[in-house]
Formats: C-alpha cells, structure tokens, sequence
C-alpha cells in the first residue's frame, strides 16, 4: 500500500560529481545537478510513489527541503537516505554538536514525501530563503 | 608551450605528486595522472566564478573597491570586534596559516580550521586514546589487509587505492588491479548470461529487519594477497570494489569496534548478531584481521559525523591497539581538504592545538564544544568573522550561519562561493598549488611543496601576502586606540 510519509534515517556525505562540481565552481550547473538531489533505496520509492528524477520533500525537525529523488545504483539502503553535503543537505541537517564541535551530519531521524509541485530552489534562492542576502 | 612535472594536486588529503600540467601562455591546457576532480581544478580554475576584485556589500550589494579600502575595511572590523572568529584554512597553505595564528593571537578571537566538522573527533580520539599510525609509503610496499571503514575513497579520494592501497604495485605486496579487472569481467558475464536466457531474478518483498544486506565472507578473505575490506552503512563505490563488505546498521559502529575487540581478545560474546552482522561472520572477519601481516584501517566521516564521534574513533584505535598485540596494524584518518593536516599542525605547533582554540583571554585555550566554531556560532556569540579557504555556507547547518551572517564577515576566497555571496568584505585569492607555491601536509602527516604553475590574475595576491596586510593594517588601528586612549585619559 502506498504512505504518505516514509520515516528515514538521513545520512549526507561526499559524492563524485559533488567533488568535481564544487570544483568547477559552486554556482555551476554542475553543483547543482550533484546536491540537489537524494539516494533513495528503490523500494523506498515505491512505497512513497515516487519514480526515479522525481520530486521529493525531504523533512527533519530543522527543516524541509525540495530535492530530485535518485535511485541508489547499489545495492539495498532500505531505511536510509543519502544526500550529498552541500546547501540543500545543510538546510535540514541536525544541529546537535554534542558538545565536541560536530554537528550529527548521519544518522538522524527523517521524513521524506512526494513534491511534485514544489521547486527544487536554486543556490541563489536558497541563500536568499535561509539568510535574506 | 611547457610542460611540468610532479606537481603536487592541491585537493585532497591524498596529496598526489605526479600530475603533469600543460601550460600555454600562463593557462593550464591539459592535465595528466590526475582524478576527476584534479581536471576539473586545474581546468576549471579560471572560470567565470572567480572573483576579480575586492567587493564591499554596500546598500545589500557586494560592489567593487580598491585593495586599500578593503583591507582597512577588513582590519577595522576585527580590530573593534570583541569575539570574532577566523575559520577555514585548510585549502591554503602552511605559510598562510601561520600568520593566521598570528593574526587571531592580535585580534583575541576564536581560531578554528574545518577539522572541527571534518576529523575533529578524530583528533579528540588521538588525545584520548594516541595513534599507533604510519606513513603511506609503508602502506603501500607492506600491507597486506585494507580495510576502509565509513569512507568512500573512489568518491572523495579518487586515487587512494591506485597511489597508497589495493590497486598500487607495492615492493612487497603486488596490485589486485587485475584481479578486480577479472572479477568484474566474470560479473558482466553473468549478468549476460541470465538475459540471455531471459532468467528474471525472482522478486522479493525485502523487510526493513532484512534490509541489512550481508552474505557470507568470500574464502578469499582467508589466501594470501592484499584483501580489501569495506565496512559502512550502504554499499558506495569503493564498497563494490571490495573483496568483502560489511554494511553495519546506521550508528552502530561503537558496538561493532567494541564487539570485535572483544572477539580479538578471544573473549565469547552470547548473541547472534551485532549492529546488524551475524557473529558466524564476523568471526571469520576477526580471523582475517588477525591472521594478517600488517593491516591498515582507514576510516572517515561515517565514524566522525554519526553517534559516538569522537568515541567511535576512540574505538577504532583501541580495536588497532589491541591487534597490535596479535600482528601489525596501523590506523589513519582520511583526511579531507589538501591542507587540513598542516592546519592542525601548524596550529599545534604555534598554540599547542590543533583546532578550536580561543585566543579571548590572551592565551590559547581549547576546550571542544566551547572553543569550537561551530558552537560559538550556535549560541551566537560572535560578533565578526574571517572566513579564509574554506566555505562554511555549503559545510555548516543553516542555523550556524544564520548567526554568522550577522555580524561583518569577511571571506577571502578565490571562487565565488556561497560564503562570499553572504560575504561584506570579500577578497579574491589566488590558488594555492596552482598560481601559489608553498607547503602542505598529506593525510599521513608528510610535508610535501606545492608548485605554481602559472601567475595568479592581475592584481590578485597570495593569501599570505594579503593576511600580512589585513594584520598590519590590524596593529596600525589597534596602536591609534591605545594612543586615544592615553592621549584621552
């Protein structure tokens, strides 16, 4: 039966094309093409409805954000979602440091849904919705 | 036309010194030996994101200045700021950061590099419990057992495994290159072979309690050769690569080091599985651990980011420890930036920290969860800040700079980031190891010299040559307050 909601533990972390993106530059298509967007175990999707390059919301206590769905190539990551760091991933990451200077960047608990209406936000607007500049 | 050799790629902690740059009249045209992400540096380097002037935000908008102006600008601000904070570091090198330790020494603030959300824990975990490590060039002529744990080199260090680990021709131990090149040879004709004969593989309902894949450990694990082991919590590249992966369930990486600390001590543990992998297996894979002639584990931010941090790390080098008592073993971070170890470094030797250290009371002090950048700017107890080498806009969470954007903050970067997007006084840089020579420290804590291989656009300067100036212009305003002052009283 399909949910609305699917409860998820979010990882972030470093991807290939996040690397040579914010290489060439972080306003570059390429930037956002690679952290704009979210690994999701592909029965995961299914149970939510949502294919492959769709859109997905993706929400924690700090935030929500609107991001592409990717299936993840390898092997099964059922319960998980992996965004890659970068704007999108730091706009709803945790802030607890537990005292020590990290923030929780994995294993915090998540809500993902479909969003087949909402924007994915650009960098600009991003910036422009979470710091007014 | 000239072509340069050994030039050491300023991106990664992996340091490696044998790219070939081809430079036609000052432009990098052709890059050899390096990753994805080194081409797209040395190529990408002069695109229309680089910043070409110092900016000033003026009526909300960042608008062109002299160098003068933003650099008495720059200096005013931390010279009248009661905490401020000078972050990053780490994409720049050695000479920079000492004169950042210099210049927050003046201005009393917080001086911080991007370990705090990096190996921060990791560093902590070495206070706590030392490190019995090595070089990367033992790594790669004598170890005979590779195990990455939370970190995906294929991904974040494109050639660790083909310059320090399985996939590098070692004076002792040989390259698996070609033993992988077969082994994904026979998967593709497999996978040929089953559409071939039009066999779907049948379809199974996969509950969460069975979502953590696990298969039983390949008799390989247990022959000679290098072996290659991946323990995270999905399968990445690098994981594929592997001769065996572990996927441990999500933050329970402490009670797997734990349990396998045990299982080393020959101790007996009354369960069936632990975070997620059943002891039948995970017996075969102490086996392997111990029965090898010098392992090496790897780890990177699966440990550090996720539950435990900097008692995951703590762990992982006990776990070493006490293989130590049965073979040799060694243990090394995966470290990031190119130069986040000569930060730490050059701030340990400067300060006595490696990271986080607050200079508020005159002294260096370090107390992490206090001291560090990231909770300063969480309990909003700044008021400016010097962002240098690093763009904490795309690395921290949404609420630390949403402090951050609310006092001056002056960013000093080549590129365009979206740290000086928030900037209000932004200065362009050069590129370090490519328009800037200087020193770096590879992940192994070896300094290598980063060459320059063209000349920096006309009118930008070296982060060091412009720190100088910003400190100088510093002392110049803080020696007319004193003279006020007297003058005044």
């Amino acid at each position: 039966m399909m949910q609305q909601k699917l409860h998820v533990t979010l990882l972030t972390g470093r991807t290939i094309e996040q690397g040579v993106g914010k290489e060439y530059g972080k306003s570059s298509p390429e930037y956002f093409e690679a952290c704009s967007m979210v690994y999701m175990d592909a029965e995961d999707m299914k149970k939510i409805g949502v294919k492959n390059g769709a859109k997905v919301l993706v929400t924690t206590p700090n935030g929500s954000v609107v991001l592409k769905a990717v299936k993840h190539p390898r092997g099964s990551m059922s319960g998980l979602i992996y965004i890659p760091y970068g704007l999108w991933a730091n706009s709803i990451v945790s802030n607890a440091t537990t005292s020590i200077g990290m923030p929780s960047f994995k294993g915090t608990p998540a809500e993902v849904e479909a969003a087949p209406d909402q924007p994915i936000l650009s960098m600009r607007e991003l910036l422009k919705k979470e710091f007014g500049r | 036309m000239s072509v340069i050799n050994a030039v050491t790629c300023p991106i990664c902690g992996c340091l490696c010194d044998d790219i070939e740059i081809t430079v036609v009249e000052n432009e990098v045209v052709k890059v050899k030996n390096g990753c994805a992400v080194c081409e797209a540096k040395y190529l990408g380097y002069k695109s229309e994101h680089r910043i070409s002037h110092p900016l000033i935000r003026k009526n909300d908008k960042l608008v062109p200045v002299s160098m003068d102006e933003a650099v008495h600008k720059a200096a005013e601000i931390l010279a009248n700021a009661n905490y401020p904070i000078l972050y990053g570091w780490s994409s720049t090198n050695c000479e920079a950061q000492r004169i950042g330790v210099e210049l927050a020494e003046e201005v009393g603030g917080v001086l911080d590099n991007t370990a705090v959300v990096c190996h921060g824990p990791s560093l902590m975990g070495t206070q706590e419990a030392g490190i019995p490590t090595s070089t990367l060039g033992q790594i790669r002529h004598r170890a005979d057992l590779i195990i990455y744990w939370g970190c995906d080199p294929w991904s974040a260090h494109p050639r660790h495994l083909e310059r320090y680990t399985s996939f590098t021709e070692g004076r002792f131990e040989d390259s698996e290159w070609k033993s992988y090149i077969n082994k994904v040879k026979a998967a593709a004709g497999r996978k040929k072979l089953l559409s071939a004969q039009r066999v779907s593989p049948k379809k199974q309902e996969i509950s969460v309690a069975e979502s953590v894949v696990f298969n039983k450990p390949p008799e390989t694990l247990q022959k000679e050769g290098r072996k290659l082991v991946v323990i995270d919590v999905r399968k990445s590249m690098t994981a594929e690569m592997a001769d065996y992966f572990i996927q441990v369930e999500p933050n329970k990486d402490y009670e797997l080091m734990q349990a396998m600390r045990a299982m080393v001590k020959d101790q007996d543990l009354d369960v069936d599985q632990v975070a997620g992998v059943p002891m039948e297996y995970l017996k075969e894979v102490v086996d392997t651990l111990i029965n090898c002639k010098f392992g090496v584990v790897f780890f990177g931010m699966g440990l550090t980011q996720s539950a435990g941090k900097f008692r995951n790390i703590e762990v992982a080098i006990s776990l070493v420890r006490d293989l130590n008592l049965r073979t040799k073993f060694v243990i090394m971070p995966m470290r990031g930036h190119f130069n986040v170890s000569g930060a730490n470094i050059v701030f340990a030797w400067q300060s006595g920290y490696a990271f986080g250290i607050d200079f508020s009371l005159g002294y260096p002090r370090y107390n992490p969860g206090e001291t560090t950048s990231m909770d300063v700017l969480l309990r909003g107890e700044s008021d400016a800040a010097l962002v240098i080498a690093s763009d904490p806009a795309a690395t921290f969470p949404k609420r630390a700079i949403q402090n951050l954007v609310k006092h001056p903050l002056i960013v000093i970067d080549p590129h365009m980031n979206p740290t000086a997007m928030l900037g209000d006084v932004v200065f362009p840089s050069a590129f370090v190891g490519i328009e800037v020579e200087g020193t770096a420290y590879r992940m192994d804590n070896v300094p290598l010299p980063l060459k320059k291989v063209v000349d920096p656009p006309k009118g930008v300067i070296s982060d060091e040559e412009l720190l100088k100036k910003i400190l100088e212009e510093v002392r110049i305003i803080k020696a007319q307050e004193t003279k006020n002052k007297t003058e005044g009283a």
